[in-house]
C-alpha cells in the first residue's frame, strides 16, 4: 500500500506536471498523436474500405489484415522504424507505426460493416434508379455506421496504446512518464504513470461508448 | 594489427546471416523465454477463464460485470498495465506473465461466454429431456459446442500474447523483446529485424498449431459439411 500513497503523492506534486517533462506536456502529446494519427488512418483506411465493400471486393484481404496486424509486435515495429531513416525525423518513427496500427481495424469493420447491409434494401435503392454514388453515400454507409464507428473505437483504444509503447523507442507521450520512472528506479512514478495511462485509455473508451448511445436514434428518427 | 573483419556485422546490416551463426545460442534463449512467457501466461488464463466463463452462464447476472471487469483490463494499454503490477511482483517474469494473462483471461472469457450463449436452446431441452444433469449437459454438450468459439478465443489471445510479451523488456523478461530493446541501444540492425522476424513466425506457427489442434478435436463440424 506504500506504493500507492507514494504514487499518489508524485500525482499531486504541481511540480511533476510543469515542465517539459510535466504530465501536462506529455499528456497533450499523446492526445495531439492519438487524434492526429486517427484522423490520418480514417483518411486512408475509409475510402478504401467504403469502395471495396460496395464493390464486393478484396474481401480476403480487407478481412484478415486484422489478423496480420495483430501477430506483428508494436514494440519491434517502432524500433524497426526507428532504424530506417524514418527514424531522423523525430515523431516519424511513432506517427507511422501509429497508423500501421490503427488502418487494420478501421479497414476491417468498415468492410464487414459495408457488406453486412441488407442486400434486399441494396436492390431497392437501386431499383428507385440510384447511383452507384448515391447508393454508397445515401444508404450504404449510413447503414454500415454502427460497425465503422465500432471499427473507429478500437483504432482509438489501439492508438492510445501503441502511442504509450512509442516511449519505449523514444517516441513521446504518457508513456515517457513510465520509462523515465523505470530509468529513475523510481516505483511510485512508473505507478502514477502508469495510472495516468489507464485513466487516459479508459476515458477515451468511454467517450467512444457515449458516442455510440447517441449515433442509433440519428438513424432511426 | 589485424584489419577490422568487413562482414556484414561490421557493415551493420538488415539481413546477416553471420549473425544467426555466431548468436545462434542468444537467439535461442531468447525463443525459449518468450514460449516459456507465452505458453505459461495463455495457461492459466485458460484455467481461470473457463470456470468464469461457466459461472457467467450459469447466474445471468455475473454475466454484466465480469464483461465489464474484461473491457475494462482489456482497454488498459499493455506498458501501463505491466507497470501497474511493478509494485506487486517487481522486476520479475511473473509481472509479465500476469500482465499476459490479464489480457488472455479477457478474450477467452468473452469468446467462451459468447460460445456457451450460442448452444441453442432446443439442443440443452433435448439433453435435459434425455436425462442429463447439469455437469453432464455441460461437459458433454455445452463446452463441446461451444469450442469452435472459444478456440477462435484461444488462437486470437495466443497470437496477442507472443506479441504483447515483447513489452516485457521493459522489465528485462520480454524474451525476443529483450534482443529488439537492446538492438535499438546499440542500432543492432540484424538483431533487430532478426528477432521481430521471430516473433512473427512465433505467432503464425502457434496460430497454425492452433487451428490443426481445433481441427483434430471438432470432428463433427467437418462430417456434416463432407
Amino acid at each position: 500500500m506504500n506504493t500507492l500513497t507514494d504514487a499518489w503523492n508524485w500525482l499531486t506534486d504541481s511540480a511533476h506536471w510543469a515542465g517539459d517533462d510535466g504530465v501536462w506536456h506529455r499528456l497533450g502529446q499523446h492526445l495531439v498523436l492519438t487524434v492526429v494519427c486517427l484522423v490520418i488512418s480514417c483518411l486512408i483506411a475509409l475510402p478504401i474500405a467504403l469502395v471495396l465493400g460496395h464493390l464486393g471486393r478484396g474481401g480476403a484481404l480487407a478481412v484478415n489484415i486484422s489478423n496480420v496486424g495483430r501477430a506483428v509486435p508494436t514494440f519491434a515495429v517502432l524500433v524497426l522504424l526507428l532504424l530506417t531513416p524514418i527514424g531522423d525525423w523525430g515523431e516519424g518513427p511513432t506517427v507511422v507505426a501509429l497508423v500501421l496500427f490503427a488502418v487494420p481495424p478501421l479497414l476491417t469493420n468498415a468492410y464487414v460493416g459495408m457488406r453486412e447491409v441488407d442486400r434486399d434494401v441494396v436492390r431497392a435503392a437501386r431499383g428507385m434508379g440510384m447511383t452507384g454514388r448515391q447508393l454508397l453515400w445515401r444508404v450504404e454507409a449510413p447503414l454500415a455506421m454502427p460497425m465503422i464507428m465500432g471499427g473507429v473505437r478500437i483504432a482509438a483504444v489501439q492508438l492510445v496504446a501503441t502511442a504509450t509503447i512509442a516511449a519505449l523507442a523514444g517516441g513521446g507521450g504518457l508513456g515517457r512518464i513510465i520509462t523515465a520512472g523505470f530509468n529513475l528506479a523510481s516505483t511510485p512514478q512508473v505507478v502514477a504513470g502508469a495510472v495516468l495511462v489507464a485513466v487516459f485509455a479508459l476515458l477515451v473508451e468511454a467517450v467512444f461508448e457515449v458516442a455510440e448511445r447517441l449515433l442509433p436514434r440519428r438513424g432511426t428518427r | 594489427m589485424t584489419a577490422p573483419p568487413d562482414d556484414c556485422l561490421a557493415r551493420n546490416e538488415w539481413i546477416c546471416g553471420d549473425y544467426l551463426s555466431t548468436r545462434r545460442h542468444i537467439l535461442l534463449d531468447a525463443v525459449g523465454q518468450h514460449l516459456q512467457l507465452t505458453v505459461l501466461s495463455v495457461l492459466i488464463g485458460l484455467a481461470i477463464a473457463l470456470p468464469l466463463a461457466v459461472l457467467a452462464r450459469r447466474w445471468g447476472w455475473a454475466a454484466g460485470p465480469v464483461l465489464a471487469v474484461t473491457t475494462v483490463l482489456y482497454t488498459i494499454p499493455s506498458l501501463a498495465m505491466f507497470s501497474l503490477l511493478l509494485p506487486v511482483y517487481g522486476l520479475s517474469a511473473a509481472l509479465v506473465v500476469a500482465g499476459l494473462v490479464l489480457y488472455s483471461l479477457t478474450l477467452l472469457v468473452r469468446n467462451i461466454l459468447a460460445g456457451l450463449r450460442a448452444v441453442p436452446e432446443d439442443t440443452r431441452q433435448a439433453a435435459r429431456g434425455m436425462g442429463y444433469g447439469p455437469v453432464r449437459l455441460l461437459l458433454t454438450v455445452e463446452l463441446p459446442l461451444a469450442l469452435p468459439a472459444a478456440m477462435a478465443g484461444l488462437r486470437i489471445a495466443t497470437v496477442s500474447a507472443v506479441s504483447l510479451a515483447t513489452v516485457g523488456a521493459i522489465v528485462g523478461f520480454g524474451g525476443l523483446g529483450n534482443l529488439i530493446y537492446a538492438g535499438m541501444n546499440t542500432y543492432f540492425k540484424a538483431q533487430v529485424l532478426t528477432a521481430s522476424v521471430l516473433c512473427v513466425v512465433i505467432a503464425v506457427a502457434a496460430d497454425l498449431l492452433l487451428l490443426g489442434i481445433q481441427w483434430l478435436i471438432t470432428p463433427w463440424t467437418r462430417a456434416r459439411r463432407g
